[in-house]
């Protein structure tokens, strides 16, 4: 690896854009499934949430790989805990410094990204073995391919379910009230979340040659 | 792989450790400020909630100026306490001292059409955690007027409920002494509570220990009142 390769070569591009399709943490590898479940009631909790792992899975995406060759192999794993810990402290302290409402909402399940399958998979299977760019770019890929899911799962429960988007009441202003629909109450719940995730694998696998397994 | 002798690991972790908390501790010493200015919005937020005032974090501050108008702290057997700040009490610690050394904090506000309204905390345990809020008391000490009521960690969709409008509406004019002036506080009944009850409230179906343990923290937390409030009532006759 002593060459110089470009920092958007293409295999650096492959990093950042397979997790957001054919790679993704949530539909593909179905990792971090129970905090998109919990936290897509509503889109900005699901925004808030997407920014916080991007910050985490990135920054220690970096560390790690910066440390590579100083940690110890025996105890890599609590060293990466550590850093991840870190991180998600960080966050939340911010979170309930400016963004208090949020982060109300978002309650446990800030701590709980130190458990977030995807980020210790990152570390351990990427961050470990790459050098910091390359790393960063991994981080960002896998964060935002799983925050991309949230979204969209946070706009449609929020849409369907309360008939609002970020707050603002679009069913209303479009008068659809009026010619008898009505919010879907199950939309709120979290089964419905898996259900939506369900769907947005189902289409992707079938509009993804890659993603199709022979029988 | 490469091997790592015993004492770098050691001095590793070591060092990584200080570096962590050190970092760790300056994030929270530079954003308590702005943490515990949140918290007290919050708080204001959830005293006008109390008397049924919608609030949201921007306009908190200026509806509480508006309609809070006064604050006392009190003691058990009803003398006010000077060189307190009802504001600062926090009532989960007090509730942990036996009943004569505890202080006890009370808001008045000013209805728009000249009413008083007394409000008094609350603190106790519920199923995972403690729950916490207010009581609004009308001018007679005896006819609620509001309730907010909150909670850290209970079950959404049932003991989270106490939160929820439904539960709280239901307390409003219902009273927490009898005609001859005896504390009997709020019950919380299952399998639905008599309308024409003075005191009795539904409670929360699958949040049989949060109802139980909202129903211990009136009791508890109104009883502790309870002598200040009867002061008043005689004075008021």
């Amino acid at each position: 690896m002593s060459d110089r390769e470009p920092l958007f070569s293409s295999k650096n591009i492959k990093l950042l854009t397979n997790p957001l399709n054919v790679d993704n943490p949530i539909t593909v590898q179905v990792l971090g499934i129970c905090s998109a479940l919990a936290i897509t009631v509503k889109l900005e909790p699901s925004i808030v949430m997407a920014i916080s792992v991007i910050v985490v899975l990135s920054v220690s995406n970096v560390v790690i790989s910066a440390l590579r060759k100083m940690i110890p192999p025996r105890i890599r794993i609590i060293v990466q805990l550590m850093v991840i810990a870190t991180m998600v402290i960080l966050v939340d302290q911010v979170l309930k410094a400016f963004a208090y409402e949020v982060s109300k909402q978002l309650s446990v399940f800030v701590g709980l990204i130190i458990t977030n399958c995807i980020i210790m998979g990152r570390l351990e299977a990427f961050a470990m073995s790459n050098r910091p760019w390359p790393a960063f770019l991994d981080g960002i890929g896998n964060s935002a391919g799983y925050g991309l899911i949230l979204i969209i799962v946070g706009f449609l429960r929020e849409l369907l379910g309360s008939g609002e988007i970020l707050g603002y009441p679009v069913f209303e202003k479009i008068g659809i009230y009026n010619i008898g629909y009505e919010n879907n109450g199950f939309m709120i719940l979290p089964p419905m979340a898996l259900i939506i995730i369900g769907v947005i694998i189902w289409v992707q696998r079938s509009r993804t040659k890659e993603l199709i397994e022979e029988n | 792989m490469k091997s790592f002798s015993n004492t770098y690991i050691f001095v590793f972790s070591t060092i990584m450790v200080v570096i962590v908390a050190a970092l760790l501790s300056t994030a929270a010493m530079v954003l308590q400020p702005l943490q515990e200015k949140n918290i007290e919005i919050q708080e204001k937020r959830n005293i006008l909630s109390s008397i049924r005032i919608k609030s949201s974090a921007k306009d908190a501050e200026e509806l509480y100026e508006k309609y809070i108008t006064g604050s006392f702290v009190i003691n058990t057997v009803g003398e006010e306490q000077e060189g307190v700040d009802a504001f600062e009490i926090e009532m989960g610690s007090q509730m942990r001292k036996t009943l004569e050394q505890r202080t006890l904090p009370v808001f008045v506000s000013s209805l728009e059409d000249g009413r008083k309204i007394y409000i008094v905390a609350v603190h106790g345990k519920g199923l995972w955690g403690p729950i916490y809020g207010f009581v609004a008391l009308n001018e007679d000490f005896t006819t609620i007027y509001g309730t907010n009521f909150n909670h850290d960690s209970e079950t959404p969709g049932l003991g989270a409920e106490i939160n929820t409008d439904w539960f709280g509406a239901q307390f409003a004019d219902k009273k927490i002494f009898n005609k001859n002036r005896e504390f009997i506080s709020i019950d919380l009944v299952k399998g639905g509570a008599d309308p024409e009850s003075l005191n009795e409230i539904d409670a929360i179906s699958g949040g049989t220990l949060t109802s139980d343990g909202l129903e211990k923290m009136l009791y508890d937390c109104l009883g502790s009142y309870q002598t200040y409030f009867k002061n008043q009532m005689k004075n008021n006759k």
